[in-house]
């Protein structure tokens, strides 16, 4: 068992083009540790060093993980996260 | 080039007309890999605001699920300006992080004359495209 993390179109080149890649980690800070170590770059791309950066929304299953505990959101196998740019613009 | 129908270029410019003063936004799916922009789909904007837009994080979730399950892709993506022309603004090019997309641009600022442009946002550059409006779409190629 693992937790699936689905990755969006501008995101799959630190996939090799997967739309869904599996993880492991006992919260979402640990996965996204995780998928770096094999996705080198990604991590990047979702955190700074305030947390996830403001235009990613992360997903874990249903819930918007701003509305759980960030980072800190504890994930276990079976879940499904999901990553998805936001849609904005001025 | 964009090429769309007659009926979602005038939802579009509706829903434009319609959210004014705030900018309005949303999506026209269409089959992945197709360009095929068919299926008309406003989104509310969580900033109601007349400067920024922003798909609700909810709603956005909801979409692309529902764009998954049809096998879909978002081929246009819309939004208005209510006070400029209809030009990718800073925000829009930093921010713009569908690479397939044709990001249509639509000027409310004057209620007489429809403005609406088509752009390519790629990496920070900006290349507007012709927009083709066409009775209906022609009929889809199956091979």
């Amino acid at each position: 068992m693992s937790i699936e993390v689905r990755i969006p179109t501008i995101l799959r080149q630190y996939t090799g083009g997967e739309k869904a890649v599996d993880g492991a980690g006992a919260t979402l800070a640990e996965l996204l540790d995780d998928l770096e170590s094999r996705h080198a770059g990604l991590r990047d791309r979702l955190v700074d060093e305030k947390g996830l950066r403001r235009f990613v929304n992360v997903y874990l299953n249903d819930e918007d993980v701003r509305f759980l505990d960030g980072l800190g959101t504890p994930v276990k196998d079976g879940d499904s996260v999901t990553v998805l740019p936001a849609v904005a613009g001025g | 080039m964009l090429e769309i129908a007659r009926s979602t270029y005038d939802d579009i410019v509706a829903h434009a007309r319609r959210d004014h003063p705030d900018e309005a936004c949303g999506v026209v799916a269409g089959p992945v890999g197709t360009d095929r922009p068919e299926r008309f789909v406003p989104m509310l904007n969580a900033a109601r605001s007349p400067t920024f837009y922003e798909f609700d994080p909810a709603d956005l979730l909801a979409l692309y699920r529902d764009m998954d399950d049809r096998d879909e892709e978002p081929v246009v993506v819309y939004h208005s300006h209510t006070a400029t022309e209809a030009y990718p603004s800073r925000t829009d090019i930093t921010l713009a992080q569908e690479p397939g997309a044709h990001y249509v641009l639509i000027s409310t600022r004057d209620p007489e004359t429809v403005e609406l442009r088509s752009y390519r946002i790629l990496d920070g550059e900006v290349t507007e495209e012709e927009v083709r409006v066409v009775p209906a779409l022609s009929p889809r190629r199956t091979s």
